[in-house]
């Protein structure tokens, strides 16, 4: 063949599809990376000068801190430059498949093929074992064995009478790599997706409240399209300690002025509706919260009621003439050394109700009512005051993400698990026997290949030896 | 027993071990050699029992589902890696029927080991925040540790092979293990003298960090600008003698063709379980979580980056045909990140994933 001329697009295919550009690619991200989890991605400038100060000290933290901003640093992994390695990753990944993929069709599509005698004598995976009768009669069995272990052999004749049994399997396996590398590219394609169509942001939602939107990040409301509404939010802890042990949130979708969906969402465990999942994310307090205080009273003798009581306000003990009033309220009571409650933080964590008793308008006994601790329902006299709840204080911080993609990333994550599997471990082997008359009895030699991991094909050939030799044996 | 007293028997032996390889490596005595491998066996035997035993409290104390493995902190993680780890050089111990990677493994269990005692992080169990509340927690975390010793291992091999094969000393291969060995030695004996100082002779409050308070971060300059001296004149030595160890080396006939074949098996093994477990079971997982596979998250960033390192020895070897040296280099600077990745970005950067730092 005369010399072609190489063309400005064979330059491009041939830089595109070499391994030196990816080795570039991979090691230009994980550099660049590197920069970008030392400097915390879209924080406060204040927290990576402090960073910066640390790395290069007081005088040049301000002249560096300048220097990587303009490049992009502060939000890198969705600058130009880093947004524009991930794609030449994107297309060098494609197109030196696509350059290698032709050739290993053609090793995945060639059918088996006889050996030639002179090959023989150079494999390297090579057993011979000699068995009673003659080649003839020997046939079914053997092509029995080697069904039994995966291999649709044919035959061919051999020059000096006998014939050769010749077969492959795993022939696909070859292809491994490439779906490996189709994996990602789906993985990237729905990545896109996410980002051009999908949609994150966030939504602090107080009990009782129903939103019809969620913020984008940046602050700007989006149109759900529905409403959703909190209907409740708890922390539990394990038992009297801080330690959270689930963040709850009970959530209605209303569509339509009606309730389609009620769930209670916890953090790994969200919500699914019209395209969006709602996330239980943070939490925290309303300012100045006006809460009502949910009670379930039981009189000693008659019946148990639910109120729902504000500070202030007051309720009946069913069946007595009990009246109690809450005076006094802390989201998080603790006591001090000598006894004397106080308040140790805003949050909710031990929320607690002072309730005054009185019957004909005279104080009969007083004390704190604590939602985590159910010995303090007990009153005096065998009434009991349980404390449901703090409702209306709270908000639950919601994620919101809207990714028509996500399918993509899965279906990329499994065809990555079948690449990495058929990449890994499993191979392409072939198998022949040669079979030849030898007096009363037949000498095999068996030859084995394989594209990798020989001493699993060397097994192989063993465990046929010893099953055609016990065959031999009954 | 409980799990404490059979993971202080563990960590023990171990320890023992390591000494008992290293001597079997100088000496060459056949006794030695049995005894570090029965001391090895019974002390991954009683951690695998301690491992079970803690299993059990876990479920019972903190109400938690039993396939919620005891893995969910920065201890438990260090203790199921080098189990993973022990169990891998067992496996190729009793394999390849030889001792001699003894001496280049055990030490990166002891080394592990001792930033345990050293760091004084906390090993009580803990419950399980709501993050961790997940059943991907198992595959996870068990596939990431399983992965990282497969590694540790391949770093094991990578050094030997190039202990094996550089002549020269002014070889960029000789200097880049005589200073990886220097400095795994290095950080060794100073937490070694950590131990002695602050275990042995002094009684010390047990939650707060000694790590390298006897030597490097001593109180007072002398001390720490000794350490430092001593700590390049060690790697000098090393530079300077690394021959000594190369006979050492040699003199157990293990070929190197045999060295760059564990190597790239264990890389071969571990490359996948991490990429499914570590990545792709990490990015569902903070799917389901918080609604982001994939957020630049540093833990994220520089497994990316781990799986950038194995992805490219891979290349090198089955397209560039890389063999030998070169190979060999990148097992052990691979290492190195998956060191950063477990570690350092738990130590020392923030991020979404924080539940392995010290407390």
């Amino acid at each position: 063949m005369s010399e072609k001329k190489k063309t400005l697009v064979d330059y491009v295919w041939d830089s595109f599809a070499s391994i030196k550009l990816a080795v570039v690619l991979f090691a230009l991200i994980s550099l660049s990376s590197i920069v970008g989890t030392v400097l915390e991605q879209g924080a406060e400038p204040e927290k990576n000068l402090i960073v910066l100060k640390r790395i290069f000290g007081d005088s040049i933290a301000p002249g560096a801190y300048r220097f990587f901003e303009s490049l992009g640093f502060m939000d890198m992994y969705h600058s130009w430059w880093f947004v524009s390695f991930l794609v030449l990753f994107a297309a060098n990944l494609i197109i030196c498949s696509l350059d290698r993929l032709p050739r290993i069709l053609k090793l995945v599509r060639e059918p088996a093929r006889p050996i030639r005698p002179q090959m023989v004598k150079s494999s390297s995976i090579k057993r011979s074992v000699s068995l009673k009768g003659s080649p003839e009669a020997l046939k079914d069995s053997l092509l029995k064995h080697l069904k039994s272990s995966g291999f649709k052999a044919l035959d061919s004749p051999l020059e000096n009478g006998g014939y050769q049994l010749y077969s492959q399997k795993g022939s696909w396996t070859r292809l491994g790599v490439y779906i490996t590398h189709l994996s990602i590219l789906v993985i990237l394609s729905g990545a896109v997706i996410g980002i051009f169509f999908g949609f994150r942001g966030f939504l602090n939602l107080p009990e009782g409240y129903t939103s019809d939107v969620a913020y984008a990040m940046n602050g700007q409301p989006q149109k759900l399209g529905f409403s959703v509404r909190c209907d409740d939010f708890d922390v539990v802890f394990y038992g009297s300690s801080e330690m959270p042990k689930d963040y709850k949130s009970w959530l209605s979708i209303i569509k339509n002025g009606r309730v389609v969906v009620k769930k209670m969402i916890e953090v790994n465990n969200p919500l699914k509706f019209g395209g969006y999942t709602f996330y239980q994310s943070s939490y925290g307090m309303m300012p100045n919260p006006q809460g009502y205080f949910i009670l379930k009273v039981t009189g000693k003798n008659n019946g148990t009621e639910t109120v729902t009581k504000r500070l202030g306000e007051s309720f009946t003990i069913p069946g007595t003439g009990l009246v109690g009033t809450i005076k006094d309220y802390s989201p998080a009571l603790a006591t001090d050394a000598s006894g004397k409650p106080y308040t140790y933080s805003d949050m909710m964590t031990n929320p607690a109700a002072y309730i005054v008793f009185t019957e004909k308008g005279k104080e009969k006994y007083s004390g704190w009512v604590l939602k985590r601790y159910p010995e303090t329902w007990r009153l005096p006299d065998g009434n009991m005051v349980k404390f449901i709840d703090y409702w209306g204080a709270q908000y639950t911080g919601l994620q919101v993400r809207k990714d028509p993609g996500v399918w993509l990333v899965y279906l990329g994550s499994i065809i990555m698990g079948i690449g990495l599997f058929t990449t890994f471990f499993m191979n392409h082997k072939k198998l022949w026997v040669l079979v030849e008359k030898n007096g009363n009895n037949s000498n095999l030699t068996i030859v084995g290949s394989s594209n990798k991991n020989r001493a699993a094909m060397e097994k192989k050939i063993e465990r046929l030896v010893g099953k055609l030799t016990d065959g031999e044996k009954k | 027993m409980d799990s404490s007293t059979l993971f202080g028997i563990a960590t023990l032996g171990y320890i023992l071990a390591m000494i008992a390889y290293i001597s079997y490596l100088v000496f060459k005595n056949e006794l030695i050699g049995k005894i570090a491998t029965g001391i090895t066996v019974i002390s991954f035997l009683s951690q695998t029992v301690a491992f079970f035993l803690r299993w059990f409290e876990f479920y019972n104390t903190m109400g938690v589902p039993i396939w919620r493995p005891p893995i969910t902190n920065l201890y438990e993680s260090l203790i199921f890696f080098v189990w993973c780890l022990i169990l891998g050089y067992l496996i190729i111990e009793f394999r390849y029927k030889t001792r001699a990677f003894g001496a280049f493994i055990t030490p990166i269990a002891g080394l592990a080991l001792a930033f345990i005692e050293m760091s004084g992080m906390s090993k009580g169990l803990q419950p399980l925040v709501p993050a961790l509340q997940s059943n991907w927690l198992l595959a996870h975390v068990t596939m990431s540790f399983v992965s990282y010793s497969t590694f540790a291992i391949s770093f094991g091999t990578g050094l030997m092979y190039l202990i094996e094969k550089t002549e020269k000393r002014s070889e960029p291969a000789y200097i880049f293990w005589t200073v990886s060995l220097g400095i795994l030695i290095i950080l060794l004996v100073a937490m070694g003298l950590d131990y002695l100082k602050y275990h042995v002779v002094a009684t010390n409050p047990e939650t707060v960090s000694y790590l390298f308070k006897a030597t490097f971060k001593s109180s007072s300059a002398m001390v720490s600008l000794i350490s430092w001296i001593v700590a390049f004149t060690v790697l000098a030595l090393i530079w300077r003698y690394g021959y000594v160890l190369k006979r050492v080396v040699a003199a157990f006939n293990v070929t190197p063709a045999l060295l760059e074949e564990l190597t790239y098996k264990s890389i071969a093994v571990g490359f996948p379980i991490f990429t499914l477990g570590g990545l792709i079971f990490g990015a569902i997982w903070a799917d389901q979580a918080w609604g982001v596979y994939w957020s630049w998250d540093p833990k994220e960033t520089w497994s990316l980056i781990t799986w950038f390192i194995y992805a490219f020895f891979l290349h090198a070897r089955l397209i560039r045909g890389w063999r030998g040296n070169k190979v060999a280099i990148v097992a052990v600077l691979g290492f190195v990140t998956v060191i950063f990745t477990y570690l350092g970005v738990n130590l020392l950067l923030s991020g979404l994933h924080s539940y392995g730092g010290m407390n």
